[in-house]
């Protein structure tokens, strides 16, 4: 395991020497990972269309999660709160979206309806009723101790859960509005942002000019070969990935104003903040409400191509997937959780799945036994073969567990991640610059004083 | 002097302050719960009278609500020694619980069975093959050896399961923050539940005969004990009380043996702890660990010694718990300890983290509440919210739980 250290070490001294800035290294990281998943295409026998579509695939879980690793960055890595309850602030913006842009006389009388509000205002609805819920959920509970939060959020983000799959808000009436969560079965997420994206294609949002260049775009795709679905699914993607750098561009700046230089000071010593000065609880709640209403929103880009959300997506699985991807970037660096995001989705997430596609295809790999003892049974007889594929057939359920391995194995060697050793500057200008050494001397202090 | 002045005037200024309004202020929430509570209380008892509410229904509640209870505070115990001696909350509890569960039962199949399946279907519990619950008729009065050693054998295996996690996941990070550590136990959840998937498959799955129940009621009025609902109908009464309420036949409350055994034998478990906590030497030595670790230490207590016996004492109460549980329910699924933990959390955190009465008292209220809460709720599934909102409230109101202190014992 000593070599996994020491590999982390090489790599965290590759980034502290590179003279590159921290978008080189993001998009130097993509690019690798691209490189990795058109030779896993290659293998796979897949097309243009099929190469492109799951590049874009990576790209759009990336950029999703690392928009909710920002927002939990925020929380834990800049103010220090410990936020267990990710997967309700989520559920909660998606479906308030989803409940706000529902049509109010759907065309099936199985749908629900809803407020028929358009797509961009359903959105900015479900990003502030999310920083609500974390407003309400953090003003008395950002009173308590760190580990007490996390209960209190665990709990919340199970009330949100259970309570959108009830079969009581499944579909109400308030005010002459009726609207429901689709309670069990899920809600259609009849406008969601990739709508934006299939409108602007079909019609231009009725403008003229701007059909025109959405027609010339699916031409230009079309002439070197990629299809209309897959230029719509790319174009939401890239979608997203604006939204990401809009949210990155932020963070950076709340990260680096008085604000966010306030709430460093309350990470590490909330007291001494207070002696100063600061109404931290207020701070920590506007942290918190802000993480929340991001939650939100990256919630919303990520369900917002599915047509339909179901309350079983917001399981504690979620959040603990965006706190592997903080932890693997480092707490409290932003550039950190974007590269954990990267790496969480193509090597944890989706690269044993292509893994495994590669080699179903290259080997003759017979079909999975029942059970694992039939497995262990062949592998007795000395064939190895039955227990690979009953690997393959259970390969979901070992995604997990090697989740949980990582998770473990990060928390007692590298609890700092890839990036959290690094310190971003706090003041606008560079104070560290002109003396390298004490740059590292700084680090190694940072270190201890946890 | 001039500085002191102030200090000592203010002295019985602030003693003379704590009257009754004083008092009203502080624990304003408090009463506006036990407020709240007598409403709901008057409210059932007049649901009773009117006939809205069947007093057999409601005897049901009870007693189930007291069977969750008590299961939720046994298992609470391990998660409160734990939280109180080691300071952090270990979010792998339940699905330690649903491991051992998960290993005790194979154990106990392979026991019943043995002979008439093959070795691997029996430990799987039944992948891969077509053995079921009923083929094996597993129950406590049908088998009740198989019963006792599973038991046992359940709390040994979710002992072993936890001193293996704490010599591979939790020593070593001993000294890290105690947020971390509850990171770490986050990642050991999702190990112990997906390799538990990964060698049982998902599906939830029968395993234990519900036996047939006593029946409680009245015949003619007079309140007897029969041995099934069909044989009270019948006049057939092993307990008839000699005086009579009204003059109907009804059966108010049905009773099966596993529900007995997990109630006595949670009992049981309980009085001994506290004789263990109370009277031992290692009781001592772990109330001093909750209170001051560092000063434990200097004083000689072999603190990692206490700390290997505060998980086998709660790993092994926690696996007995889960063993009755799914005996009680009859069926398993790999989510069963995950779903628990949340409700045995607010069980521990109502009680006050580290209390063992506080456990299990917090575990009877949380029991009766996601019970008793179905009066008037509109469905089922807002019980466990309920629960949840409770323990919410109890944490922003009274940190310390209803009786407070991080005293094991």
């Amino acid at each position: 395991m000593s070599t996994v250290g020491g590999i982390v070490d090489q790599v965290r001294t590759r980034l502290k020497e590179s003279e590159y800035g921290d978008a080189s290294l993001i998009v130097g990281i993509m690019l690798a990972i691209y490189v990795l998943y058109v030779l896993f295409g290659l293998s796979l026998g897949f097309n243009l269309n099929g190469q492109i579509n799951a590049l874009q695939r990576i790209t759009f879980l990336t950029a999703v999660f690392a928009m909710a690793g920002l927002a939990l960055n925020l929380h834990w890595g800049y103010t220090g709160l410990f936020n267990v309850g990710i997967a309700g602030f989520m559920a909660i913006g998606v479906y308030v979206m989803g409940i706000a842009t529902a049509p109010i006389d759907p065309e099936s009388a199985s749908a629900i309806p809803g407020l028929g509000l358009p797509v961009p205002v359903g959105i900015v609805l479900g990003i502030v009723a999310a920083a609500l819920a974390g407003l309400i959920i953090s003003l008395p509970a950002l009173r308590l101790k760190a580990d007490y939060l996390a209960i209190v959020t665990l709990g919340f983000s199970e009330i949100i859960r259970l309570s959108f799959s009830s079969s009581t808000l499944q579909q109400f009436t308030i005010g002459g509005y009726t609207m429901g969560t689709g309670g069990n079965s899920g809600l259609n997420l009849a406008g969601d942002p990739s709508r934006l994206v299939r409108d602007f294609y079909e019609t231009g949002f009725g403008i003229a000019p701007l059909d025109s260049v959405s027609n010339g775009i699916v031409t230009a795709f079309n002439s070197v070969g990629i299809e209309r679905v897959v230029a719509i699914n790319v174009t939401y993607t890239m979608l997203v990935v604006l939204v990401l750098v809009l949210v990155y561009f932020m963070m950076w700046r709340l990260g680096n104003s008085p604000f966010g230089r306030t709430l460093r000071a309350i990470r590490e010593d909330e007291e001494t903040a207070r002696a100063l000065g600061k109404d931290t609880r207020l701070l920590k709640a506007k942290s918190f409400a802000i993480g929340c209403g991001l939650l939100g929103l990256a919630a919303i880009f990520w369900q917002g191509s599915r047509g339909l959300t179901t309350p079983d997506t917001y399981l504690i699985e979620l959040t603990v997937f965006v706190w592997i991807v903080v932890i693997i970037g480092g707490t409290g660096s932003n550039t950190g959780t974007v590269l954990g995001a990267a790496l969480f989705v193509s090597l944890l997430q989706e690269g044993p799945r292509y893994l495994r596609n590669v080699i179903r295809n290259s080997f003759e790999v017979p079909r999975a036994p029942t059970s694992i003892a039939d497995a262990f049974g062949s592998l007795g007889g000395g064939d190895p073969l039955p227990l690979v594929a009953y690997v393959f057939e259970e390969l979901a359920a070992l995604q997990f567990v090697i989740l949980g391995v990582v998770l473990i194995l990060i928390v007692q060697r590298n609890p700092k991640g890839l990036m959290g050793h690094r310190k971003e500057p706090a003041s606008t200008l560079n104070l560290m610059d002109p003396r390298p050494e004490s740059q590292t001397d700084s680090g190694t202090q940072e270190a201890t004083d946890e | 002097m001039l500085i002191g002045l102030p200090v000592t005037m203010a002295m019985p200024d602030r003693f003379s302050r704590t009257e009754f309004g004083e008092v009203l202020r502080d624990n304003v929430l408090e009463i506006l719960s036990v407020g709240l509570l007598a409403l709901f209380f008057v409210d059932l008892l007049n649901s009773l009278a009117n006939g809205t509410l069947a007093l057999s229904r409601l005897m049901t509640l009870v007693w189930d609500g007291l069977i969750v209870g008590l299961a939720l505070g046994l298992a609470g115990i391990g998660l409160s020694m734990t939280y109180s001696i080691l300071g952090f909350a270990n979010v792998a509890h339940g699905d330690t619980m649903t491991a051992g569960a998960f290993v005790g039962w194979g154990v106990v199949f392979l026991i019943t069975g043995f002979g008439n399946a093959p070795l691997g279907e029996l430990l799987l519990l039944g992948v891969g093959g077509d053995l079921s619950a009923s083929d094996l008729g597993i129950s406590l009065l049908a088998r009740p050896l198989a019963v006792f050693l599973g038991i046992v054998l359940t709390g040994a295996i979710t002992a072993g399961i936890v001193l293996s996690l704490d010599r591979y996941v939790f020593r070593p990070l001993r000294d890290a923050s105690s947020l971390m550590v509850l990171i770490a136990s986050v990642g050991v959840a999702f190990l112990l539940r997906y390799l538990i998937v990964f060698f049982y498959s998902p599906s939830q799955r029968a395993l234990a005969v519900v036996p047939e129940a006593v029946a409680l009621g009245t015949f003619n009025g007079f309140p007897v004990v029969s041995a099934s609902r069909q044989a009270l109908q019948n006049s057939e009464s092993f307990l008839k009380l000699p005086f009579a309420f009204g003059g109907d036949t009804s059966v108010l409350l049905q009773i099966d043996a596993h529900e007995i055994l997990l109630v006595v034998v949670t009992i049981l478990l309980m009085l001994g702890l506290h004789l263990l906590l109370q009277r031992t030497k290692l009781g001592k030595s772990m109330r001093a660990m909750a209170d001051n670790e560092a000063l434990a230490r200097s004083r000689g207590i072999p603190t990692e010694r206490v700390i290997r016996w505060t998980w086998i004492i709660g790993g092994s109460t926690t696996g007995i718990a889960g063993f009755l549980i799914v005996l009680e329910r009859g069926t398993m699924s790999f989510q069963f300890g995950w779903l628990l933990l949340l409700l045995i959390f607010a069980a521990v955190v109502l009680g006050g983290i580290g209390s063992i009465y506080g456990a299990i008292v917090g575990g009877i209220v949380i029991g009766l509440t996601t019970r008793l809460s179905l009066v008037w709720l509109p469905e089922a599934t807002f019980a466990r919210p309920v629960a949840f909102l409770i323990m919410i409230l109890v944490l922003i109101a009274r940190p310390k739980g209803l009786f407070g202190g991080r005293i094991v014992g």
